[in-house]
């Protein structure tokens, strides 16, 4: 099957879900670009990291929309053009904006169909760019799937490579909720086998990347792609996992996690964003009110310190888990267990 | 009537050094030794100096994502500058930051800003400190025309008027919000006549022409040193690179940049006006020229050869005390 990226993977799915359905729609600053340029060049951007290039030569300007920089007015526009019956797709560029707008997401969107009664929908799409590792320090480079996969009423998508971002996409734009779908920055580039049509994936449905028996590793988006390195470095003191990928982090396919406990006994969580409240601390916390007993050994979660996201190189490598400090992780694990039976 | 000599000089010499820091980032950027995305000023160095020449060290601003020319003008050590840009650990943020996040209370620089529409607030605080503590001191918010159309950027021009707070809105209209035109994204496209709209005097100037700058600014700056609350200038002014380094800029005219660097180069328009005027003698800015290529060039040899942070410095500094 044909290689494509992450990047045209996502572009592919938005040019499936806008040919097939009038009603979605894409709005953010750049999703063209060149609006009131001087060479009159329009899709002069097709967003900055070129998700959205050519959706506005074949689907117009009502529908492929270039905003101001106004992220509150981006999102909020969204919620109600889905109120009105659309289904935008909104660009926010940097996961981070989130903080420029958030009232729009965790007042608004996401808590509408609940406080009239369940009288309404509110199907938007945020996309959003995450992750660290390309030194754009603090304010945009953090992983923020956490903070809304706290509120009730989001759904959280972070697809770890371009099979997946494809299916995921579909999935998300003919969702009913609002969903956020976080794309790693710098995945965009990065090849995998994608089909051409249409194929959706389920939300709430972890992934099993590999199966091994020594121990349950879930891995949240790029850090699948480490963990499955670490895993190739182990393979050959004949160690082995089940990797999961939970795909979507709300709602959260917990079910897989704990069957695979069942057999591995060793859980080892490995997340782009800090401790605390993170997604790591939420399943470690499900793990051990529902399957305490399969344990074998305390969790481990490895995530980034409770630090911003740093600048310089040596820090940013410092700061990101790679498939060494995995590799390790598990090492040392797997020993102390031993040890301690 | 002339400006003073010391302060045509030090002006040229902070434009100049603002404009060799960027041209010379420009070419250091292509070796990929500098980390992350960079966002050169170059084109609108008239406007940060004909602005900032008016401060002190008390005096506050706040910048944007394409600050380097706000930090220079503002008096950020230019090699401290060019360390945290090489994220070294004797940069002035220690390489925690980088080019987007360069800050230094002790000259007045609020920060640098990756959010487009951050700043604006934050310089309206500084100004209620300005307005609290009575020396006559003000805050300037530096932004583009990307941040005319911010939602916090309104919030912060209706509360400095509401308090009356001694805050500068500086608005540098280069054309482009990233990818995309003023002429699109800027409603009515005329960013002092919002200003007015929330009860504050504006100005519009030649951002290309220094003493425009520099002359608008004095104007509005007398009243808010009184007591006379905030006021908003809006410079029209021009980038020579493209949003950020790399930007294949598709959305400009081919010879729009060539054009502009011809017709609105302000080291060039300045260096005309003081030499018709008989004000400053040719050799005395070629000497400042040769000054700034060495201080420039020292700062990037420096760079290259620091050391970058320790691994124990990922730790550090997240909290004063925990």
């Amino acid at each position: 099957m044909r290689q494509i990226s992450m990047r045209d993977a996502i572009n592919e799915a938005l040019h499936l879900e806008m040919a097939r359905d009038p009603r979605v729609i894409v709005l953010g600053e750049d999703v063209s670009g060149g609006a009131g340029g001087t060479s009159g060049q329009r899709d002069a951007a097709g967003g900055v990291f070129g998700v959205t290039k050519g959706l506005l030569p074949k689907f117009g300007e009502d529908r492929v929309i270039d905003t101001p920089i106004s992220e509150s007015a981006i999102i909020g526009a969204a919620n109600g053009a889905a109120l009105a019956g659309l289904r935008p797709v909104a660009e926010l560029m940097f996961a981070d904006f989130l903080g420029v707008c958030f009232d729009q997401v965790f007042n608004q969107a996401a808590k509408f169909r609940y406080m009239f009664g369940g009288k309404t929908s509110c199907p938007i799409v945020i996309r959003a760019a995450t992750g660290a590792g390309m030194n754009m320090g603090a304010q945009h480079s953090q992983s923020m799937y956490a903070m809304v996969t706290g509120v009730p009423g989001l759904k959280v998508v972070v697809p770890s490579n371009a099979y997946d971002a494809k299916g995921l996409m579909l999935t998300a734009i003919r969702d009913d909720d609002p969903v956020i779908f976080f794309e790693h920055k710098a995945l965009y580039p990065r090849k995998s086998a994608v089909p051409e049509g249409d194929y959706t994936l389920p939300f709430g449905e972890a992934n099993l990347v590999r199966e091994g028996e020594h121990v349950t590793v879930v891995a949240i988006g790029r850090m699948v792609s480490f963990a499955e390195k670490a895993l190739d470095a182990l393979a050959g003191d004949g160690i082995t996992a089940d990797l999961l990928d939970p795909r979507t982090l709300s709602p959260l396919d917990d079910e897989t996690i704990y069957e695979s406990l069942d057999n591995t006994g060793h859980l080892v969580i490995i997340d782009e964003s800090p401790p605390r409240c993170s997604v790591a601390a939420d399943i470690a916390g499900l793990v051990a009110s529902n399957a305490f007993h399969a344990l074998k050994a305390p969790i481990v979660q490895l995530t980034p310190p409770h630090t911003p996201v740093p600048f310089a190189r040596e820090l940013e490598r410092a700061y990101v888990p790679g498939p060494q400090s995995i590799e390790a992780a598990i090492r040392k694990m797997l020993k102390e267990s031993r040890a301690a039976s | 009537m002339s400006l003073p000599r010391d302060l045509l000089l030090r002006a040229y010499r902070q434009m100049k050094t603002i404009r060799e820091f960027e041209e010379r980032l420009h070419v250091e950027i292509q070796t990929g030794e500098i980390p992350g995305f960079t966002h050169l000023y170059s084109g609108q160095e008239a406007v940060a100096v004909g602005v900032c020449e008016h401060l002190s060290d008390q005096d506050w601003i706040a910048s944007t994502h394409r600050g380097h020319g706000h930090c220079i003008a503002k008096g950020c050590d230019v090699e401290g500058m060019m360390l945290e840009i090489y994220g070294r650990r004797e940069g002035l943020c220690k390489g925690k930051g980088g080019s987007m996040h360069i800050a230094d209370m002790t000259k007045g620089m609020l920060g640098a800003n990756a959010i487009v529409g951050g700043g604006p607030p934050i310089a309206v605080g500084a100004g209620i400190a300005c307005k609290i503590a009575k020396r006559g001191n003000v805050s300037v918010a530096f932004g583009g025309d990307g941040s005319a159309n911010q939602g916090t950027v309104f919030e912060a021009m209706n509360l400095a008027v509401v308090l009356r707070a001694p805050v500068i809105f500086v608005f540098e209209n280069n054309g482009y919000s990233e990818h995309t035109g003023a002429s699109y994204a800027v409603g009515s496209g005329d960013i002092a006549g919002r200003a007015r709209g929330f009860g504050m005097p504006a100005e519009t100037c030649d951002g290309s022409d220094f003493f425009a700058v520099y002359d608008a600014m004095a104007k509005l700056l007398k009243a808010a040193r009184a007591g006379g609350g905030p006021a908003t200038l809006e410079a029209k002014t021009t980038r020579f690179f493209g949003h950020f380094e790399g930007d294949p800029m598709l959305y400009r005219a081919k010879d729009e940049v060539a054009r502009h660097r011809e017709q609105m180069d302000c080291l060039r328009i300045f260096r005309d006006r003081v030499g018709k005027e008989g004000w400053l003698q040719s050799a005395e800015l070629d000497a400042i020229d040769a000054e700034v290529m060495a201080l420039i060039d020292s700062s990037v040899t420096k760079s290259r050869a620091a050391a970058p942070p320790s691994a124990a410095d990922l730790l550090t500094d997240v909290y004063v005390s925990y």
